[in-house]
């Protein structure tokens, strides 16, 4: 069984993030990249479930400038068995990226496709569920647990209210949530060594366009500073004055 | 001549559709899948399912994309379910899709936040129609007395997908993302009894929601379903009570919308006092109590 897993280079989400003076993008100087922690989650799980299961093959599929090679390699590091670079300096939105990881699809004939539910870059929480209408195939997005079942899929997923539990037959969709697991820590030598590893460059296969633009990037308003309250009486004192409580 | 849809999932959904409807500028439609719509929400029509519980998202994009179709817009509140069905649709109609509109600044162009709400995107679509989930702080409504026409609609159903089990909390407090009050509980909370003790006591004092970060939820303390952020429920009342809260970005993501926030964190250093209106540098297990005793 093949497992495809998609692979996105971020802004490290830790990093604290300005937008450039001209509002055209994103301020990166002096900022690290790094898989997107949800992507991180998908490999992660997948690299589990060929623990578990020695016929899985993990695919793990970047699209976007060079550098996505140094995300790829982190990817084979972690267990995945072979990369595929779609190499691309063009804008991206999530209809793109999900047209062209629907001819990936074509090409490598995955039983299931790993995602994460968002990149924390754009946080919009999209690509997943509009390649899985592409290809017709079910999704489950919010996933906490994992569990194949011959033909199909049964995945626990998060909701607002608490969660469920889907079975889906393959080929399926499943983007993944924090809960699903923890990411093992890959170092250095491990991402050298996984040099050896298969990594495919490819040019984009599809000419579709961006359905949106970004016109500009800017601070939001700031909160004005508070102050600090000595006792619990001074609190509650304070609250009554602003009125939200009585 | 446009119009909009608002696709909403229970009676919640159709309370924050109300705001955002009347800012569309446009006349609005309300899909309602369970429950009925609330009183007033100055929609032209609802379509009203009735439906015991939602489906899943299969069922419900396939179902959507015909229905939808004839909508300039076609939008929905910005919660987790809305962001599995209503991607999904985006991809069926081969539509552009804007996720967490802060604001309609016009008729293709919207504001929305990103990297954890570090920065405020303006974002312009292409085409319609155009599939959006929108954050409800932005969208305060204004009274209406506008009647609706209420229909009673039914889908033919297509999917693959099977619901094994279903496990809903609440607990009887009031929904996280719609309450007036929140108080919020981070990972010096210890275990399950103690967080419920301690935040649940002061959040039924006040009549509010219980939340926490995902420190809190990694460990157990609390119910996944509570999480605050970038990567869980965005929260908007009118007070915020974060105890044994750090303040980090992706827990600010999800409170910066809050119109009074208060920290109690012993680290006087923390980097919530730097948002909070009022910051009390004092253990939580002592403040708490304290101020449930007093209100
Ligand atoms: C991709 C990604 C997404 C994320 N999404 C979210 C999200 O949606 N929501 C979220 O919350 N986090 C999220 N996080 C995690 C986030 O980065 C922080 O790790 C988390 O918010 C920290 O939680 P905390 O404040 O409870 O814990 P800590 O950072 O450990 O803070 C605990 C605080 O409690 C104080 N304290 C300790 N004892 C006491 C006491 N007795 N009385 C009073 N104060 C005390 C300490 O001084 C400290 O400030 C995400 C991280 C990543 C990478």
């Amino acid at each position: 069984m093949k497992i495809l897993v998609t692979v996105k280079r971020v802004v490290d989400p830790y990093a604290k993030v300005k937008p450039l003076a001209d509002g055209s993008g994103i301020d990166t100087t002096g900022v690290k990249f790094d898989i997107n922690p949800f992507d991180e989650i998908a490999v992660e799980e997948a690299v589990r479930q060929k623990e578990k299961n020695a016929d899985i093959e993990i695919v793990a599929v970047s699209i976007g400038p060079a550098e996505c090679e140094e995300q790829l390699r982190k990817a084979l590091a972690m267990g995945a068995d072979k990369a595929i670079h779609v190499e691309t300096n063009d804008p991206l939105d999530s209809s793109v990226v999900a047209a062209e990881l629907a001819e990936i699809v074509k090409q490598e004939e995955p039983r299931v496709i790993f995602m994460g539910k968002q990149a924390t870059d754009n946080d919009h929480n999209q690509a997943g569920q509009i390649l899985a209408a592409k290809l017709d195939w079910p999704q489950a997005t919010f996933a906490s647990n994992i569990e194949f079942d011959g033909d199909r899929v049964n995945v626990t997923r998060e909701t607002d209210t608490g969660e469920e539990t889907l079975s889906m037959p393959l080929p399926a969709i499943i983007t993944t949530d924090l809960r699903l697991n923890e990411p093992r820590y890959i170092a250095l030598p491990g991402i050298i060594k996984a040099r050896s590893k298969p990594l495919e460059k490819q040019e984009r296969k599809t000419d579709v366009q961006p359905k949106t633009t970004v016109l500009k990037l800017e601070l939001p308003p700031e909160r004005p500073a508070g102050r600090k309250v000595e006792s619990v009486d001074e609190l509650i004192s304070a609250l009554k004055d602003r009125g939200v409580i009585e | 001549m446009s119009r909009v849809l608002i696709v909403c999932f229970d009676r919640a959904d159709s309370l924050a559709a109300i705001g955002f409807g009347q800012a569309s500028g446009k006349p609005f439609d309300i899909l309602q899948l369970t429950q009925s719509a609330a009183e007033g929400t100055g929609a032209e029509k609802i379509y009203s399912l009735g439906l015991p519980t939602f489906p899943p998202a299969d069922y419900l994009a396939n179902a959507l994309s015909d229905f939808a179709k004839e909508y300039t817009w076609i939008a929905g509140v910005s919660n987790m379910r809305s962001k599995d069905v209503l991607a999904r649709l985006a991809g069926k109609l081969d539509c552009a899709m804007v996720t967490d509109v802060l604001s309609i600044e016009s008729e293709d162009t919207f504001t929305r936040p990103i990297v954890a709400g570090a920065i405020i995107a303006t974002v312009q679509v292409h085409a319609t129609p155009v599939v959006l989930t929108f954050r409800t702080s932005g969208f305060k409504a204004q009274p209406t007395d506008k009647a609706s026409e209420v229909i009673e609609h039914k889908f033919d159903w297509q999917g693959v997908t099977k619901r094994l089990s279903e496990n809903s909390r609440g607990g009887g407090r009031p929904d996280l993302a719609q309450a007036k009050v929140v108080v919020s509980g981070g990972r010096p909370l210890k275990d399950t009894e103690t967080f419920e003790k301690v935040i649940g006591g002061l959040a039924d004092k006040l009549g509010g929601a219980v939340g926490a970060t995902r420190a809190a939820v990694d460990s157990g303390i609390a119910a996944n379903e509570l999480q605050v952020g970038q990567t869980g429920k965005i929260v908007a009342p009118d007070l915020y009570i974060a105890a044994g809260i750090s303040g980090s970005t992706q827990h600010m993501a999800g409170i910066k919308d809050s119109k009074v926030i208060v920290a109690i964190n012993t680290d006087p250093d923390a980097p919530i006092f730097d948002v909070a209106d009022y910051g009390l540098v004092q253990d939580l297990f002592e403040a708490v109590p304290e101020l449930t005793d007093k209100l």
